[in-house]
Order: structure tokens, then sequence, then C-alpha cells
């Protein structure tokens, strides 16, 4: 099993490893528009607590962005599945299925932390005040591998790519300005509030941001994340699976 | 080696008026294939010969029915089953994002063979398919002849004892065709089980040792491709008159050209061919 998973992220760090120069500087552009917008621009003069906005918005920005990423990762998997058939080789192959999830999965997250070092980095030189943790680190692998597994699972049940861009428009877009990136989610009215907070995006920012200023940890919050996380890893077995229907 | 026994295939499908029905893709197909040989399933496109291969390798499950290897049932060891098996597909499945040596290593990988073997395989099977210096190459820049044969060359990297090729000389020209058939022998004469699927009749008499025709999911006959001939005559007459096209079998070309001799137009005397036992089985010819 373990072989097989190291095979299967062998595939994308090859990829990976060829357009790591291109990686890179595309996911600088989104985190500097935020930084300088946000953080420079509207934030300039207002104060979170005892903190500046940038060192509010930083974690939020890590959160979006490692989820976007992770998601993103694996959606070309919808193009291997149905147009060009590449998952075939994986299907035939003597592997575990649920090593090429993993596998999958693992690279998404190689490819979050990448990104969200590079905002941490960004972060630091636009004077951000940031405290990086294990957990810290640890809470953003989770998240990764959540918004992963929703990219594997989309990945596999959608059937073009026009369905795989709704889900980005209908679900993760939503959750990137509601789930306590931006703003607080207690300036919200209380129904709706409920329904952001259940979101694990949401867990994500307020683990994040506790951790970056040295707030207590809300460890019911982390086992939110991995219940999240635990679903989404049987869900996505389940439509790989479903491919030998 | 192989055993196939009551195996049923169906699908849910939406019919015209937008209603979920159950099309059944292969139905009740037994038939069993010999250690060493090159078994050709024939069939008219949409005949099942693909969903067959698909469940053969484990791609799909049947619906119903069991598959055996060497007595063994896919159900029981599939991973191990898995390791004899080879397959090159009918769709040119590579990874885009790979080289074509990288694509040959991940196949190597995804079989658990050693840095060193598979170093060794890759560049043995991209020469046995004339494609040695293409290693670093992308799939999309090689031509279509080329693409069919690196797809042979990577389901031979592990060394696979049966061999699963679904239509691979299709929208081939016939140089390529007849290099593919040449490949497919060699493989045949070293012992490598090869299971082929093809609608294109002159490749199945070419190369098959059995034949097993099929149409609408169903096995119509088996037998060689001799044996089918026989079974008709093996001489045809084919002419034409009022009523169409019209044939004719006979066992002597002095009875078939006797029987030419009778006809008021003019007719054509030829050895019998798969073709013609094809036609009389299904009715239809081949891809219509």
């Amino acid at each position: 099993m373990l072989q097989d998973i190291c095979t299967v992220f062998w595939r994308d760090w090859v990829v990976l490893k060829r357009r790591l120069p291109k990686f890179i500087l595309s996911r600088m552009v989104a985190p500097m528009l935020y930084l300088v917008a946000f953080g420079w621009g509207l934030g300039r003069n207002i104060q979170v607590g005892s903190g500046s906005y940038l060192d509010f918005l930083v974690p939020g920005i890590m959160a979006l962005n490692s989820m976007n990423i992770s998601y993103n990762s694996l959606t070309p998997l919808c193009t291997e599945r149905i147009y060009h058939r590449s998952i075939g080789e994986y299907i035939i192959a003597p592997m575990h299925f649920n090593a090429f999830i993993i596998g999958k999965i693992l690279a998404a997250v190689l490819r979050g932390l990448i990104s969200s070092a590079i905002i941490m980095i960004l972060a630091l030189a636009f004077g951000a005040n940031l405290t990086i943790t294990p957990l810290f680190v640890g809470i953003l692998i989770l998240n990764c591998i959540i918004f992963a597994e929703v990219g594997f699972f989309a990945a596999m049940k959608m059937d073009s790519y026009e369905e795989l861009s709704q889900v980005n428009t209908y679900v993760l877009l939503p959750m990137s300005f509601l789930c306590g990136t931006f703003f607080s989610t207690r300036t919200l009215p209380e129904v709706f509030r409920w329904f952001i907070d259940v979101l694990p995006l949401t867990h994500t920012s307020y683990l994040l941001r506790g951790i970056s200023t040295q707030s207590p940890v809300a460890m019911e919050s982390v086992a939110v994340l991995a219940v999240y996380a635990i679903i989404g890893f049987i869900l996505g077995s389940k439509a790989f699976s479903d491919q030998l229907k | 080696m192989i055993k196939i026994q009551g195996l049923i295939k169906e699908f849910q499908v939406k019919n015209k008026a937008k209603k979920t029905v159950t099309k059944r893709a292969v139905d009740n197909l037994s038939l069993h294939v010999k250690p060493g040989e090159i078994f050709g399933i024939l069939g008219p496109n949409g005949a099942g010969k693909t969903t067959t291969i698909r469940m053969l390798t484990m791609e799909t499950k049947p619906t119903l029915g069991e598959i055996y290897y060497n007595g063994e049932s896919i159900k029981k060891n599939p991973l191990e089953i898995k390791k004899l098996i080879g397959v090159v597909p009918q769709h040119i499945n590579f990874d885009n994002d790979l080289t074509v040596g990288e694509n040959m290593e991940l196949h190597g990988r995804l079989h658990h063979m050693s840095s060193e073997k598979r170093k060794q395989r890759i560049q043995e099977m991209l020469d046995f398919v004339e494609l040695g210096d293409t290693i670093n190459h992308m799939p999309r820049s090689l031509s279509g002849g080329m693409k069919r044969r690196l797809l042979i060359a990577r389901s031979l990297i592990h060394e696979p004892k049966i061999l699963f090729m679904d239509e691979p000389t299709v929208a081939l020209d016939p140089q390529v065709r007849r290099r593919i058939w040449e490949l497919i022998r060699a493989l045949a004469g070293k012992g490598t089980t090869v299971i082929i699927t093809t609608h294109y009749i002159e490749e199945a008499e070419a190369l098959c040792n059995r034949v097993a025709i099929v149409n609408k999911g169903k096995l119509i006959a088996i037998d060689t491709p001799e044996a089918f001939c026989k079974s008709l005559g093996r001489i045809t007459v084919e002419w034409d008159d009022a009523d169409g096209h019209q044939y004719q079998f006979f066992e002597s070309r002095q009875e078939a050209a006797a029987f030419a001799g009778t006809l008021e137009h003019g007719a054509h005397i030829r050895r019998t061919n798969l073709e013609d036992a094809f036609i009389e089985l299904t009715g239809r010819k081949e891809g219509v």
C-alpha cells in the first residue's frame, strides 16, 4: 500500500517539479492582491482587537488559499477520468484503490503547503505579525486534506469542467468570503451565522487566527475538521469505487 | 487459463423519452481461452467486445457471472490476478503531463518493479516497438501509429502472461496495422496469451487461433477461422442478380465453377473467408 501511495505521489511530484517556478509565481498573485487591497488599502486604518487588520487577515487568506489550491489540485482528475481516461492505468494496476486516493491527497496537500508558505513569506514582507507553531501547520494540512477530498469527489462525480466550476462558484467562492476569512462571523445574522459556523473553512480560519495570535485553541474545532476529513475520505473512496460500475 | 461463465453486464441508460432503462451490453457469455493462444473476439460496433474486455481486466464489475484465471475467481484475489495481465486499451490513455519514459516508469512502478528492472524493461520495450528514441518526448507529439505501438510497449513492461488488446489497430493505416500484427505474433511466439477484440475480420483471420463471434452482447459461435470457413464450404461464388448481391458456398472449386456456369450473369469465384462466416452468422456486414 505504501509503495502504491508513493507511486501516485511520485506522478504528481514529477509534474509539479517540472512546473514549480510557474506554480510559485502564479500562486503569488491572488494573495498579493488580497494583502495589498485588504491589508494595505482597506485595512490600513482598521484595528481588530489589539492587532492590525493585516494580522487578522493573513490566517484567513492562508485558510482560503489552501482550500482553493488543494481543491483545484485534484479537479484535473475529472478530465483524466473522462477525456484522457488515464485513470484506467491505476484501475487495472495491482494496487488498492485507497492508495490512489491517499497519494493524490498528499500531492494536493504539498501544493497547498507550498502555496501557504508563499503567503507566509509575503505576509511577513508586508509587515504582518504571525506565530507559526506545529499545530498551525497541522491545521493547514487538515484543511488541505478536506478540500483535496472535496476536489477528488467532485472530479469523480462531475462530468464536465462546467459542472466543476459550479462547485467553485456555489461552494468555494462564498466560503472564501464568509467563513471568517476577511471578517468575523459574529457580525452576521444569527441563523446565517449558525450555518456558516458549521462549515470547515470557518473552523480553519478561527483555529489559524487563534494560534497565530497565541489565543487558546478550540479543540472541538480540530475535532470537527477531523470528522470532515474522515467523511471526505469515505465519500472519495466510494466515488472512486463507483468507477467500476 | 481464462474461463468465463454466464457473464452478464447491464447498464442504466436513458432512452429517447428520457426514462432510465436497463441495457444489457453482455448477455450470458461463456467461453474459455487456452494458454498461449491468440483468441479473437469479433463483432460489429456495439456488440459488447469492449465491455467484455473491461470485465476481464477488472475495470468494470459484471452484473452477473464468474471469471476465472487459472481456476481462481477474480473475486477472490483480484490484485494477484492483475499482476498477470497487461491491457492495451482501445482509447489512447497516456498521462499527457508525463513524457513517454515517465508514462512507462509509472506503469512499472504501479506493478511494483524494482528501479533497475524498470529501467531495463522500459528501454527493451521501447526498442521492441521501435520507439527507443522517443523516451523524452511528450505522448501528444507522437503519430497515431506510434501511440498505438507505445500502448503495446507500456502494457508489456511487467511481462504479463495474458495480454488484452481492445481494437489495437483501429483507425490505423495498413502498414502500421501489419507492423502491429507482427508484434502480436512475436508476443504469442514467446508464450503470451493474447485476447484481441476487433471488428476487422481480416485481422481476426490473419492473427487468431480461435475466434468468438459476438453480436448484441451474445456469443454467436466460437471456433478456428478455418473451421468457420470449412463449415460453410471452402469456395464461395458471388454474383449479382435482380434480388441483389448473392452468395453460395461449395466444397470444391469444380462444384463452384459448375454452378457459376449455370448463372446468366458473370460470377466471382474465391476462397471462403471469415467475413462470409461472420455475415452468415450475424446477418450483417462488419461495422454496420
